[in-house]
């Protein structure tokens, strides 16, 4: 079974990996392209290869301030929703509490709610509080979907962790704080390595809620790349670059969770 | 069933085998009987396993030729072996019920319904499976579902072998027992050829007819279970079964006696005087006795401490410095210091480079 | 399963979710069940309607086709990128010096913002400057994705499936991975068919990330925005713009806060009850 179908297999899979790299690779290839190539006709390389829509925006402060905005908001969201949601999947996977089950729902349903649903309430709601364009703002806007993602899935791994660990630690003379941190959070490691991996993935591609929440001062990278569009038509080439620019971070995050992404995807459910 | 002939087997898990250390498996030539129980024993790492899968035919053995009932079956696939497989874990299909999992293997061959229905009913039966018939098999014990696994083995009625790869490790131990019987009970009926791979003696003691024992890829004795207590092939097999394990003395053999140390043991050894880089006598802790006084065939020990262990009792002591264990009476009352170790003659082996050497009488 | 002990002391631990989701989630739902009872001139003249809003918005035909397209692109999304997920992650080697690369190729277009997706395959499919868009006129189609509503459609579809089937993927080879080796052995040796062993070992398996995938997918394809935007701007005509867009128009553009918040709730709940079937019905089959 295993000769016969491995070609096949193997085919099948080249193709889709195929399939899925050339519209990244068309970005690529265009975003060391000049204009005037572009727009003359379809070329498989760059003819004239040019760094200059890369080096335009890394000079204008506009540009690149947007790509610094855009990762300040996805690490604090990262970090707040993390530190939230730890000991709150704890609790949900070790105890029975008053309300437990329809809390749990509740905030599953939070994940449900359409961005769009909150745009106008979350723009009164910051600027009454004075957050409008922050950083802050944007990573607690984003914890609305976040947080209960990131409870959700660590739930799945602490339950996987039995729980005579967290007796012995007690007859140990463990506080919880300090077993919480020391003994039960490296048991859970791959876990949050990749609730890491899905709170920044969901902030860092989220355009709704970020470009409401900002005008000047916290204005992520993807509301910036409308500026390519203008009265002369569309700059290709800076907006390629600009793309290409936006998926450099997630390669980056990508490849630092690699060795956990075969095991920890299964998200302790099994 | 079948008989089951491995012709000059050997297997290693590399591309170029240079030395014997490369094999996983080395060489052998081995007949199991139509019908035999076998235990297969050996510690972790021995090769039982590979031995195990060359047969089920997991592994293609990279040297020789396995023959079932005379027919070549080295290259045929594991579903034309007929070859049943009972594995460490419990192996059941969580979607399906009892009775589907039962019926699997025989569905999967395109028997006709009321055959199967039939043939299932007759092993749930067979294995008390008949109240949980109908019930999930996902929540069910461990135990029950290894007496599943067990029952998709037994449901097809051309099975050659049925292999069973340390199949108790995950059973409650009070379960053990029970699941050994119902094992023991389904050979005698019917007579399939089993082999059985443990590191647990006990198990392969009382399940089997014949234990094969291996170490480091080779297959050192294969014997019934008393064989394997009284003449020992190797001195491996003499530590690992018995419990303590065999006695050794390295020793000299010089004219009808053993140079231990600088005491002399009479002994009987006619032909084993070839020369050997090492040279051991090997004597059962249940064959040696103490004593207050000499005999014919004794040696001065020191006890240095008495166990008692409810129905017999273990004496530890020092023979010429090297440790020796003496199994006890529970009634005889031994104190330590000095004694008199005697040896009984008839069950004094000679080991040369760790392998029985049976003296002429 | 663990045995959970009672203890309404945990609460404390629960405390800091449920303060931080409460600002993010409670406060503005009122703000938004606020506007769905009013009629808002200016900040000062408020007149309560009762429920008029959403008379108006259930009857709203620019709501029904948002809807139906809405359901009818969920519904493609879940049927296409399931199965095909399924598929690709059988075919993923186990183990191997490919598996990093595959995987890394694989989780790269999850990381890709919204916005930008929609410009990756708004520029990939121009006849003119696109590979794709150039590929499908050399093979003879008349394919135009702004000016085909069919064509539209098509182009979104095939970029979620771009975007997400990777998720499902991942999550299915995690699952796939940790099926014992013995599994696949007794199953050979139980002469099942390479399908037997699909259903009978690998599906059981999945079940669990697959509930999780499929929650997440529903969830996100329902609440698509920016991809359609980008590409088409929810043209053309109104081919491509679904409940989010819809929404955002009626509350941004024309600023119709009251229509626009019964709107809203009307959507929400819309998720929550399809969810909610759908978990329910799940679960009540894995206990059966």
């Amino acid at each position: 079974m295993q000769e016969s179908g491995f070609k096949k297999r193997y085919i099948l899979l080249g193709l889709y990996l195929l399939a899925v790299m050339l519209p990244l690779y068309w970005l690529l290839n265009m975003s060391f392209k000049t204009n005037q190539e572009i727009l003359s006709g379809l070329t498989f390389f760059p003819q004239t290869f040019t760094l200059d829509n890369y080096r335009l925006i890394f000079t204008d402060a506009a540009w690149y301030s947007g790509y610094i905005n855009s990762i300040i908001y996805v690490v604090m969201n990262t970090a707040i929703s993390l530190a939230v949601a730890l000991p709150a999947a704890y609790a949900f996977s070790r105890y029975r509490f008053l309300g437990d089950r329809h809390l749990f729902f509740w905030l599953l349903s939070n994940r449900m709610a359409p961005p769009a649903v909150f745009l106008l309430p979350f723009v009164q709601l910051y600027s009454s509080v004075g957050l409008f364009d922050t950083h802050l703002a944007v990573a607690l806007a984003h914890c609305l979907f976040n947080v209960p993602l990131a409870v959700w899935i660590l739930e799945g791994f602490m339950s996987g962790v039995p729980k005579e660990i967290d007796e012995t630690a007690y007859l140990d003379g463990y506080t919880w704080p300090r077993f919480f941190t020391t003994i039960f959070m490296p048991l859970i490691k791959t876990g949050i390595g990749v609730t890491a991996f899905f709170c920044f993935m969901f902030s860092w591609i989220e355009l709704l809620l970020a470009r409401t929440l900002t005008t000047v001062e916290a204005k992520p990278i993807a509301a910036i790349m409308t500026r390519t569009v203008s009265a002369s038509g569309i700059d290709w080439g800076v907006l390629a670059a600009a793309g290409v620019l936006t998926i450099i971070p997630g390669a980056l995050v990508i490849w630092f969770v690699r060795k956990h992404i075969a095991k920890g995807f299964a998200l302790g459910r099994l | 069933m079948a008989e089951i002939h491995l012709k000059n087997i050997a297997h290693s898990y590399r591309e170029n085998p240079q030395s014997p250390a490369d094999y996983a498996l080395k060489p052998c030539d081995y007949f199991w009987q139509d019908g035999g129980a076998y235990a297969l024993l050996g510690p972790s790492g021995c090769g039982k396993s590979t031995l195990l899968n060359i047969i089920s035919g997991l592994l293609q053995p990279s040297e020789g030729q396995i023959l079932l009932d005379g027919r070549d079956v080295t290259r045929s696939s594991i579903q034309d072996r007929n070859i049943a497989q009972v594995f460490q874990f419990p192996v059941i299909y969580d979607s399906m019920t009892v009775y589907d999992n039962l019926a699997f293997p025989l569905r999967n061959r395109g028997v006709e319904a009321t055959a199967v229905k039939q043939r299932v009913r007759e092993v749930a039966e067979m294995l008390d499976l008949g109240d949980i018939l109908h019930s999930r098999a996902r929540g069910l014990s461990p135990d029950a579902k290894q007496t599943i696994s067990l029952g998709r083995a037994l449901v097809r009625n051309d099975v050659a072998a049925i292999l069973f790869d340390e199949p108790l490790t995950v059973i409650d131990p009070h379960l053990k027992f029970l699941l050994r019987r119902k094992l023991k009970q389904v050979h005698e009926r019917h007579q399939l050829t089993l082999i059985y791979v443990t590191h647990d003696q006990s198990e392969a003691l009382t399940f089997a007819d014949q234990v094969v024992v291996m170490n480091e890829g080779q297959i050192l004795q294969v014997g019934s279970p008393q064989e394997l207590f009284e003449k020992p092939a190797h001195s491996f097999v003499g530590h690992f079964i018995g419990s303590p394990g065999m006695n050794f003395f390295d020793c000299e053999l010089v004219d009808g006696h053993a140079l231990i140390g600088s005491q002399k043991l009479r002994i009987h050894h006619g032909g084993c005087a070839q020369p050997a880089e090492r040279t051991q006598i090997g004597i059962r802790p249940e064959f040696l006795r103490l004593s207050d006084s000499a005999g014919d065939h004794s040696l001065p020990v020191m006890v240095e401490s008495v166990q008692d262990l409810g129905n017999y009792q273990i004496a530890s002591g020092q023979l010429e410095g090297r440790p020796v264990k003496i199994k006890l009476d529970e009634e005889q009352a031994v104190g330590t210091g000095p004694a008199h170790l005697h040896f009984a003659p008839e069950h004094t082996r000679i080991y040369l480079d760790d392998w029985l050497c049976e003296a002429k009488p | 399963m663990i045995n959970k002990t009672d203890n309404n002391r945990a609460w404390l631990l629960v405390v800091p979710v449920v303060v931080l989701v409460a600002f993010s989630a409670i406060i503005p739902l009122m703000t938004v069940v606020n506007y769905s009872v009013q009629d808002i001139f200016d900040p000062q003249t408020r007149i309560f309607v009762g429920t008029e809003w959403f008379r108006e918005a259930l009857l709203d035909e620019r709501l029904h086709g948002a809807l139906g397209r809405q359901v009818l692109f969920s519904l493609m999304v879940l049927l296409i990128e399931v199965p095909l997920g399924i598929a690709i992650a059988l075919c993923l080697p186990r183990r191997g010096p490919w598996v990093s690369f595959c995987l890394i190729l694989l989780a790269l277009p999850m990381l890709v913002p919204f916005n930008v997706v929609g410009t990756i395959w708004q520029i990939f499919a121009r006849a003119d400057i696109g590979l794709g868009g150039w590929l499908m006129t050399e093979l003879g189609f008349d394919y135009n994705y702004t000016a085909s509503p069919l064509d539209a459609w098509l182009t979104v579809l095939v970029m979620d499936v771009w975007h997400w089937t990777s998720l499902i993927v991942l999550l299915c080879y995690a699952g796939l991975l940790s099926i014992p080796g013995a599994y696949y052995q007794a199953a050979q040796i139980d002469g099942a068919s390479r399908w037997a062993i699909f259903r009978y070992i690998q599906l059981p398996k999945l079940t669990n990330v697959l509930v999780i995938g499929v929650l997440l997918r529903f969830m996100d394809s329902f609440m698509i925005y920016a991809e359609p935007f980008v590409l088409t701007g929810g043209g053309p005509g109104n081919a491509t713009t679904f409940l989010s867009q819809q929404l955002t128009t009626l509350a941004v553009g024309q600023f119709d806060l009251g229509p626009a918040a019964a709107f809203s709730l009307i959507y929400f709940l819309i998720i929550l009850l399809i969810c909610w079937l759908f978990y329910t019905a799940i679960t009540h089959l894995s206990t059966r």
